[in-house]
Protein backbone atom coordinates (compact mmCIF):
# COMPACT_ATOMS: atom_id res chain seq x y z
CA UNK A 1 0.00 0.00 0.00
CA UNK A 2 1.43 3.37 -0.97
CA UNK A 3 0.94 6.73 0.68
CA UNK A 4 -1.13 9.08 -1.41
CA UNK A 5 -1.20 12.84 -1.08
CA UNK A 6 -3.94 15.24 -2.17
CA UNK A 7 -2.43 15.61 -5.64
CA UNK A 8 -2.42 11.83 -6.12
CA UNK A 9 -6.07 11.69 -5.12
CA UNK A 10 -6.93 14.57 -7.44
CA UNK A 11 -5.14 12.72 -10.24
CA UNK A 12 -7.05 9.50 -9.52
CA UNK A 13 -10.33 11.45 -9.56
CA UNK A 14 -9.48 13.02 -12.92
CA UNK A 15 -8.40 9.71 -14.47
CA UNK A 16 -11.39 7.78 -13.08
CA UNK A 17 -13.61 10.20 -15.00
CA UNK A 18 -11.41 10.39 -18.11
CA UNK A 19 -8.67 7.79 -18.46
CA UNK A 20 -7.52 9.24 -21.77
CA UNK A 21 -6.28 12.54 -20.32
CA UNK A 22 -2.77 13.45 -21.52
CA UNK A 23 0.03 14.23 -19.06
CA UNK A 24 -0.11 17.79 -20.36
CA UNK A 25 -3.83 18.13 -19.59
CA UNK A 26 -3.43 16.42 -16.19
CA UNK A 27 -0.59 18.77 -15.34
CA UNK A 28 -2.63 21.81 -16.39
CA UNK A 29 -5.54 20.77 -14.16
CA UNK A 30 -3.39 19.92 -11.15
CA UNK A 31 -0.91 22.77 -11.48
CA UNK A 32 2.02 20.49 -12.33
CA UNK A 33 4.50 20.47 -15.19
CA UNK A 34 3.90 17.84 -17.85
CA UNK A 35 6.90 15.67 -16.75
CA UNK A 36 5.84 15.90 -13.07
CA UNK A 37 2.29 14.83 -13.94
CA UNK A 38 3.65 11.98 -16.08
CA UNK A 39 5.92 10.76 -13.24
CA UNK A 40 3.04 10.78 -10.76
CA UNK A 41 0.76 8.88 -13.12
CA UNK A 42 3.50 6.26 -13.74
CA UNK A 43 4.02 5.90 -9.99
CA UNK A 44 0.29 5.24 -9.44
CA UNK A 45 0.29 2.69 -12.27
CA UNK A 46 3.43 0.96 -11.03
CA UNK A 47 2.05 0.75 -7.47
CA UNK A 48 -0.99 -0.98 -8.95
CA UNK A 49 -3.40 1.67 -7.64
CA UNK A 50 -4.47 2.18 -11.26
CA UNK A 51 -5.24 -1.33 -12.53
CA UNK A 52 -5.75 -0.31 -16.11
CA UNK A 53 -8.41 1.21 -18.31
CA UNK A 54 -12.03 0.39 -18.89
CA UNK A 55 -13.90 1.37 -22.03
CA UNK A 56 -17.37 2.54 -21.13
CA UNK A 57 -19.98 2.10 -23.87
CA UNK A 58 -23.71 2.62 -24.16
CA UNK A 59 -24.79 -1.02 -24.25
CA UNK A 60 -28.32 -0.14 -25.36
CA UNK A 61 -27.00 1.88 -28.30
CA UNK A 62 -24.98 -1.17 -29.35
CA UNK A 63 -28.04 -3.41 -29.29
CA UNK A 64 -27.75 -4.88 -25.79
CA UNK A 65 -30.83 -3.47 -24.10
CA UNK A 66 -30.95 -5.86 -21.16
CA UNK A 67 -28.47 -6.33 -18.30
CA UNK A 68 -29.36 -8.85 -15.61
CA UNK A 69 -27.63 -9.65 -12.34
CA UNK A 70 -27.90 -13.29 -11.38
CA UNK A 71 -27.39 -14.72 -7.93
CA UNK A 72 -26.34 -18.34 -8.36
CA UNK A 73 -26.39 -20.99 -5.68
CA UNK A 74 -24.49 -24.18 -6.43
CA UNK A 75 -26.61 -27.32 -6.00
CA UNK A 76 -24.19 -29.87 -4.65
CA UNK A 77 -21.39 -28.16 -2.82
CA UNK A 78 -18.31 -30.24 -2.32
CA UNK A 79 -19.19 -32.48 -5.24
CA UNK A 80 -18.81 -29.86 -7.94
CA UNK A 81 -15.46 -28.28 -8.41
CA UNK A 82 -15.60 -24.49 -8.14
CA UNK A 83 -12.89 -24.30 -10.80
CA UNK A 84 -15.06 -26.22 -13.29
CA UNK A 85 -18.01 -23.92 -12.67
CA UNK A 86 -15.84 -20.79 -12.87
CA UNK A 87 -14.15 -21.88 -16.09
CA UNK A 88 -17.45 -22.75 -17.77
CA UNK A 89 -19.28 -19.60 -16.69
CA UNK A 90 -16.37 -17.29 -17.60
CA UNK A 91 -16.36 -18.71 -21.13
CA UNK A 92 -19.92 -17.52 -21.83
CA UNK A 93 -19.59 -14.34 -23.93
CA UNK A 94 -22.79 -12.80 -22.51
CA UNK A 95 -21.41 -13.09 -18.96
CA UNK A 96 -19.38 -9.95 -18.22
CA UNK A 97 -18.78 -10.34 -14.51
CA UNK A 98 -18.26 -13.42 -12.31
CA UNK A 99 -17.77 -12.91 -8.59
CA UNK A 100 -17.39 -15.56 -5.91
CA UNK A 101 -19.34 -14.34 -2.88
CA UNK A 102 -20.22 -15.36 0.64
CA UNK A 103 -23.86 -15.09 1.66
CA UNK A 104 -27.15 -16.41 0.38
CA UNK A 105 -25.57 -17.05 -3.06
CA UNK A 106 -22.27 -18.51 -4.12
CA UNK A 107 -21.76 -16.44 -7.27
CA UNK A 108 -22.87 -13.10 -8.70
CA UNK A 109 -23.00 -12.79 -12.48
CA UNK A 110 -23.63 -9.82 -14.76
CA UNK A 111 -25.23 -10.98 -17.99
CA UNK A 112 -25.93 -8.85 -21.08
CA UNK A 113 -28.56 -9.70 -23.69
CA UNK A 114 -30.22 -8.06 -26.69
CA UNK A 115 -33.68 -8.26 -25.13
CA UNK A 116 -35.66 -10.34 -22.63
CA UNK A 117 -36.17 -13.17 -25.16
CA UNK A 118 -32.41 -13.27 -25.78
CA UNK A 119 -31.81 -13.26 -22.02
CA UNK A 120 -34.15 -16.23 -21.62
CA UNK A 121 -32.14 -18.10 -24.28
CA UNK A 122 -28.84 -17.37 -22.46
CA UNK A 123 -30.36 -18.36 -19.11
CA UNK A 124 -31.83 -21.65 -20.35
CA UNK A 125 -29.14 -22.80 -22.72
CA UNK A 126 -25.98 -21.43 -21.12
CA UNK A 127 -26.53 -20.71 -17.43
CA UNK A 128 -28.93 -23.45 -16.31
CA UNK A 129 -26.75 -26.06 -18.04
CA UNK A 130 -23.60 -25.09 -16.10
CA UNK A 131 -22.05 -27.83 -13.96
CA UNK A 132 -23.46 -27.75 -10.43
CA UNK A 133 -25.83 -24.82 -10.89
CA UNK A 134 -28.72 -24.78 -8.38
CA UNK A 135 -30.97 -21.89 -7.44
CA UNK A 136 -30.78 -18.79 -9.63
CA UNK A 137 -32.27 -15.38 -8.83
CA UNK A 138 -32.50 -12.72 -11.53
CA UNK A 139 -32.74 -8.96 -11.10
CA UNK A 140 -32.98 -6.75 -14.19
CA UNK A 141 -30.70 -3.70 -14.04
CA UNK A 142 -32.53 -0.39 -14.44
CA UNK A 143 -29.84 2.19 -13.62
CA UNK A 144 -26.21 2.08 -12.56
CA UNK A 145 -23.97 4.73 -11.14
CA UNK A 146 -20.28 4.40 -10.37
CA UNK A 147 -19.09 6.59 -7.52
CA UNK A 148 -15.60 7.90 -6.82
CA UNK A 149 -15.86 6.45 -3.31
CA UNK A 150 -13.26 7.53 -0.75
CA UNK A 151 -11.34 9.64 -3.32
CA UNK A 152 -14.44 11.65 -4.30
CA UNK B 1 -26.74 4.84 -34.13
CA UNK B 2 -25.76 2.59 -37.04
CA UNK B 3 -22.81 0.28 -36.39
CA UNK B 4 -21.26 -1.72 -39.22
CA UNK B 5 -18.98 -4.75 -39.30
CA UNK B 6 -15.73 -2.73 -39.06
CA UNK B 7 -17.11 -0.78 -36.06
CA UNK B 8 -18.00 -4.05 -34.36
CA UNK B 9 -14.50 -5.39 -34.98
CA UNK B 10 -12.94 -2.27 -33.48
CA UNK B 11 -15.26 -2.40 -30.45
CA UNK B 12 -14.56 -6.08 -29.83
CA UNK B 13 -10.81 -5.44 -29.57
CA UNK B 14 -11.17 -2.09 -27.83
CA UNK B 15 -13.52 -3.50 -25.14
CA UNK B 16 -11.29 -6.52 -24.58
CA UNK B 17 -8.05 -4.52 -24.34
CA UNK B 18 -8.67 -0.81 -23.68
CA UNK B 19 -4.96 -0.35 -22.88
CA UNK B 20 -3.86 -1.10 -26.46
CA UNK B 21 -2.15 1.73 -28.29
CA UNK B 22 -4.12 3.20 -31.18
CA UNK B 23 -1.60 1.67 -33.60
CA UNK B 24 -2.02 -1.85 -32.23
CA UNK B 25 -5.78 -1.47 -32.02
CA UNK B 26 -5.92 -0.40 -35.69
CA UNK B 27 -3.75 -3.32 -36.75
CA UNK B 28 -5.82 -5.92 -34.85
CA UNK B 29 -9.06 -4.46 -36.13
CA UNK B 30 -7.74 -4.57 -39.69
CA UNK B 31 -8.17 -0.85 -40.40
CA UNK B 32 -5.73 2.02 -40.94
CA UNK B 33 -4.97 4.31 -37.97
CA UNK B 34 -6.79 7.16 -39.75
CA UNK B 35 -9.91 5.01 -40.22
CA UNK B 36 -9.73 3.86 -36.61
CA UNK B 37 -9.50 7.44 -35.35
CA UNK B 38 -12.42 8.53 -37.55
CA UNK B 39 -14.65 5.63 -36.49
CA UNK B 40 -13.91 6.03 -32.76
CA UNK B 41 -14.66 9.76 -33.09
CA UNK B 42 -17.95 8.99 -34.83
CA UNK B 43 -18.98 6.41 -32.20
CA UNK B 44 -18.05 8.82 -29.41
CA UNK B 45 -20.07 11.63 -30.97
CA UNK B 46 -23.00 9.26 -31.53
CA UNK B 47 -22.87 8.26 -27.86
CA UNK B 48 -22.08 4.57 -28.38
CA UNK B 49 -18.62 5.09 -26.83
CA UNK B 50 -18.78 7.02 -23.57
CA UNK B 51 -15.08 7.12 -22.81
CA UNK B 52 -12.10 5.57 -21.10
CA UNK B 53 -11.97 5.38 -17.32
CA UNK B 54 -9.04 4.47 -15.09
CA UNK B 55 -9.86 1.44 -12.94
CA UNK B 56 -8.81 1.91 -9.33
CA UNK B 57 -7.64 -1.08 -7.31
CA UNK B 58 -9.23 -0.42 -3.91
CA UNK B 59 -7.25 -3.23 -2.28
CA UNK B 60 -4.04 -1.43 -3.19
CA UNK B 61 -5.54 1.68 -1.61
CA UNK B 62 -5.94 -0.22 1.65
CA UNK B 63 -9.59 -1.24 1.27
CA UNK B 64 -9.54 -4.99 1.89
CA UNK B 65 -13.27 -5.56 2.28
CA UNK B 66 -15.91 -5.30 -0.48
CA UNK B 67 -19.56 -6.06 0.20
CA UNK B 68 -22.57 -6.07 -2.07
CA UNK B 69 -25.59 -4.87 -0.06
CA UNK B 70 -28.99 -5.68 -1.54
CA UNK B 71 -31.96 -3.64 -0.37
CA UNK B 72 -35.70 -3.94 -0.58
CA UNK B 73 -37.24 -0.53 0.03
CA UNK B 74 -40.50 0.47 1.66
CA UNK B 75 -42.33 1.45 -1.51
CA UNK B 76 -45.42 2.79 0.25
CA UNK B 77 -43.46 6.06 0.19
CA UNK B 78 -43.29 7.36 -3.40
CA UNK B 79 -40.05 9.21 -2.63
CA UNK B 80 -38.36 6.11 -1.19
CA UNK B 81 -36.00 5.45 -4.16
CA UNK B 82 -34.94 9.08 -4.59
CA UNK B 83 -34.37 9.69 -0.90
CA UNK B 84 -32.51 6.43 -0.38
CA UNK B 85 -30.19 7.04 -3.35
CA UNK B 86 -29.58 10.66 -2.40
CA UNK B 87 -28.53 9.57 1.11
CA UNK B 88 -26.40 6.68 -0.21
CA UNK B 89 -24.44 9.15 -2.39
CA UNK B 90 -23.20 10.91 0.75
CA UNK B 91 -21.50 7.75 2.10
CA UNK B 92 -17.85 7.85 0.90
CA UNK B 93 -17.46 4.07 1.15
CA UNK B 94 -20.19 3.52 -1.48
CA UNK B 95 -18.50 2.94 -4.86
CA UNK B 96 -21.56 1.85 -6.85
CA UNK B 97 -25.33 2.28 -6.84
CA UNK B 98 -27.59 0.12 -9.00
CA UNK B 99 -31.38 -0.07 -9.20
CA UNK B 100 -33.29 -3.17 -10.28
CA UNK B 101 -36.54 -4.67 -11.35
CA UNK B 102 -36.97 -7.83 -9.30
CA UNK B 103 -36.86 -8.93 -5.69
CA UNK B 104 -33.99 -6.50 -5.04
CA UNK B 105 -34.70 -2.77 -5.45
CA UNK B 106 -31.25 -1.26 -4.96
CA UNK B 107 -27.74 -2.59 -4.60
CA UNK B 108 -24.87 -0.70 -3.01
CA UNK B 109 -21.26 -1.65 -3.51
CA UNK B 110 -19.48 -0.81 -0.28
CA UNK B 111 -15.75 -0.96 0.51
CA UNK B 112 -14.01 -0.81 3.87
CA UNK B 113 -10.44 -1.01 5.16
CA UNK B 114 -11.13 -4.08 7.31
CA UNK B 115 -13.99 -5.82 9.11
CA UNK B 116 -13.93 -3.39 12.04
CA UNK B 117 -14.21 -0.46 9.63
CA UNK B 118 -16.95 -2.25 7.70
CA UNK B 119 -18.93 -2.81 10.87
CA UNK B 120 -18.62 0.89 11.70
CA UNK B 121 -19.78 1.96 8.21
CA UNK B 122 -22.60 -0.59 8.28
CA UNK B 123 -23.92 0.48 11.67
CA UNK B 124 -23.48 4.23 11.49
CA UNK B 125 -24.06 4.96 7.78
CA UNK B 126 -25.83 2.05 6.06
CA UNK B 127 -28.47 1.22 8.66
CA UNK B 128 -29.18 4.96 8.91
CA UNK B 129 -30.28 5.13 5.23
CA UNK B 130 -34.00 5.92 4.82
CA UNK B 131 -36.84 3.57 3.75
CA UNK B 132 -35.05 0.22 4.18
CA UNK B 133 -37.53 -2.69 4.38
CA UNK B 134 -35.02 -5.53 4.08
CA UNK B 135 -31.34 -5.91 3.37
CA UNK B 136 -28.89 -8.72 2.86
CA UNK B 137 -25.16 -8.80 2.33
CA UNK B 138 -22.93 -10.70 -0.07
CA UNK B 139 -19.27 -10.49 0.83
CA UNK B 140 -16.88 -10.55 -2.11
CA UNK B 141 -14.38 -13.39 -1.95
CA UNK B 142 -12.86 -13.01 -5.40
CA UNK B 143 -13.57 -11.56 -8.83
CA UNK B 144 -13.06 -14.22 -11.48
CA UNK B 145 -14.10 -12.21 -14.51
CA UNK B 146 -14.69 -8.48 -14.91
CA UNK B 147 -15.03 -7.27 -18.47
CA UNK B 148 -17.07 -4.83 -20.49
CA UNK B 149 -16.99 -7.23 -23.43
CA UNK B 150 -20.11 -7.65 -25.57
CA UNK B 151 -20.89 -10.57 -27.92
CA UNK B 152 -20.86 -8.22 -30.94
Amino acid sequence: MIDLDDLDRAMLRALALDGALSAWELGRRLGLSQPAAWRRQKRLEEAGVIKGLRLEVDRTALGFGVTVFLGVKLAAKGRVSLEDFERAVSAIPEVQVVQHVLGMFDYRLRVVARDIADFERVLRRRIMTLPGVGNVEANVLLTEERRLGPIG
Amino acid sequence: MQIDEADRRILRHYLAEPDLSRGDLAERSGVTPATLWRRIERMSEGGAIKGLRAVIDWRRMGYEVEVSLRFTLDKTNPRAFDEFIEAARTVPEVIGIETFLGRVDVRLNVIARDMAHYQEVYRSRILALPHIAELEALMLISTIKDSEGLPL
